[in-house]
């Protein structure tokens, strides 16, 4: 009963109080490059989360053998190998995807929230611990990707998904690619304020 | 110690461009063909060895044009003329010319003198140099990783609140970026595509960037401790730099040769010192500035950073030369 109560308190703690985007401010480039659309952001970030789930796992289930000097080069040799891995499927199965989000599905082999996690967290936990750590981490960043989306998508064409839903676009600005830079700073903000707001009315209950 | 290795830089500086003005020269062409250049937006101009038969030469039919990355896109000839000497052959042409890209030019059967010397395929591109220029520039700043590519932004984050951080960050990485760029250049050429071994790309670039971190680290800390003491802080994080990562795949994309290759790490080096320098000024003068609570920190940057991407917005789309 314990560890199912701290492994749905992990994917939370992943989602909101350490959201990679918003709080941890790591893999930026993605959530200002990718995120124009809704569909843009849901690839990348299931890309991303397949990637810190099976690398999460990979390590705390060799972390036994890894000598302490080379565990940051074995990190991100097991990263690149997922990496390589969801980048054929993607190719071969989702090849126009593939091609809007261009170098950014390489480029997760760079992102510096997968190998944070597997120094501070992996390493040290168990292979349950582990995947619930990483699926926290992976869904808070597809979270992060599929709410920049689908506020860019919103102001910037009017479209969900591909369907037209306003009927007219509220702001075109929105669509560019370097809006991403914009939005993500007033989501940071956001989540500022209501943490603000959070620790006031707690200090008023308390 | 110090200046011993600046005087070093000019001598090495020259050596580089002799190399690189031979190699300019020494472009492959076929042998009766003697030079290809771009005229004016239009027209092209091919100079021949010797005097070519007029009637040949002003049939258009005789020349076939297309620009290198689609072969399959003719371009069509409006009208070709010779010049009074016989040896230059000026190709007109309806549309404007992409200069950009390299244009592959089929001359047949070529008549000279009444006699027939054969068909040939010759490649008409921009002055070398100069293309060479507007890889670096465009890599700086017309397409500037970090304001138009949106790459590097973690460690251009992190590292931007101070001016003196921001130049150490930025000259480290550059010297790592050409040092890895040029390894997996030359690993992607002679290794990998040999080989096919294309879809390890990701392993082994990733490999050789920790790799050069690594030598560049040994390196400096034995050959000049003091330099090592300023910017051995940085070296750890160029690993965690998207653009790092990116420009091998780049370079390995578009079959960049050694020098182009050179020129485009270089400029991506660059371009980030610029965006690192550029930001670290603004910060510097917003830690001073009343920003609304819960703008602090990186929210306000990134609404910084986002004025400086339209600013660089306004590259977009120029050409040098």
């Amino acid at each position: 009963m314990a560890t199912a109560k701290s492994s749905t308190q992990l994917v939370i703690n992943g989602l909101l109080n350490e959201n990679p985007i918003f709080r941890l401010a790591l893999s930026m480039c993605p959530a200002v490059g990718i995120s124009t659309t809704v569909m843009n952001g849901l690839l990348l970030g299931v890309a991303v989360l397949f990637v810190q789930v099976c690398s999460s796992c990979t390590i705390a289930l060799i972390k036994n053998f890894i000598h302490p000097r080379i565990r940051i080069p074995t990190y991100t040799l097991t990263i690149a190998t997922w990496v390589t891995v969801i980048d054929l499927v993607l190719s071969a199965y989702a090849p126009v995807a593939y091609k809007a989000m261009g170098i950014f599905v390489k480029l997760i082999v760079a992102f510096a929230i997968i190998t944070m996690r597997l120094e501070v967290f992996a390493c040290k936990n168990t292979i349950g611990k582990s995947f619930f750590d990483g699926f926290g981490m992976g869904l808070g960043f597809l979270f992060g990707m599929v709410t920049l989306g689908f506020v860019r998508e919103l102001l910037g064409l009017g479209t969900l998904l591909g369907h037209d839903v306003l009927g007219f676009r509220p702001l075109l600005f929105f669509a560019l690619p370097l809006a991403g830079f914009f939005c993500v700073g007033f989501m940071m903000a956001l989540y500022n304020y209501i943490e603000i707001v959070f620790n006031r009315t707690k200090k008023k209950i308390g | 110690m110090g200046g011993m290795n600046h005087n070093k830089f000019p001598a090495f500086g020259i050596a580089l461009l002799a190399i690189l003005l031979l190699t300019a020269g020494c472009e492959p062409q076929s042998r009766f063909v003697k030079k290809t250049a771009f005229k004016g937006s239009h027209d092209i101009i091919i100079t021949f060895a010797a005097p070519v038969d007029a009637a040949w030469a002003t049939d258009t039919a005789h020349y076939r044009v297309y620009e290198k990355p689609d072969p399959d896109i003719r371009l069509e000839v409006a009208s070709s003329s010779l010049s009074k000497n016989g040896h230059e052959v000026r190709l007109h042409f309806q549309e404007e010319l992409n200069q950009d890209q390299p244009h592959m030019v089929t001359v047949k059967n070529i008549m000279s003198g009444g006699k027939s010397l054969g068909t040939t395929v010759v490649k008409v591109k921009k002055l070398y140099l100069s293309f060479l220029f507007s890889i670096l520039i465009g890599a700086m700043l017309i397409q500037n990783f970090v304001f138009t590519k949106y790459l590097g932004l973690c460690v251009f984050f992190g590292t931007s609140q101070k001016k003196s951080t921001a130049v150490g960050m930025g000259i480290t990485f550059t010297i790592v970026m050409v040092f890895s760029a040029m390894m997996s250049w030359a690993l992607y050429q002679f290794v990998l595509k040999p080989y096919h071994l294309d879809y390890l790309q990701i392993i082994v670039f990733i490999g050789l960037v920790s790799l050069s971190v690594q030598a560049v680290d040994t390196v400096l800390r034995k050959v000049n401790p003091l330099l090592f003491k300023a910017f051995g802080v940085y070296l750890v994080l160029v690993i965690a730099n998207c653009i790092i990562m990116a420009v091998p795949l780049i370079l390995a994309d578009n079959e960049y040769n050694a020098w182009e290759s050179l020129m485009l790490s270089l400029g991506a080096g660059l371009g980030f010192l610029v965006a690192l320098f550029l930001m670290s000024s603004v910060r510097e003068r917003l830690e001073l500035a009343n920003v609304p609570r819960t703008y602090r920190g990186l929210p306000i940057a990134f609404v910084v950073a986002g004025l400086f991407a339209l600013a660089f917005l306004g590259f977009s789309g120029m050409s040098i030369f």
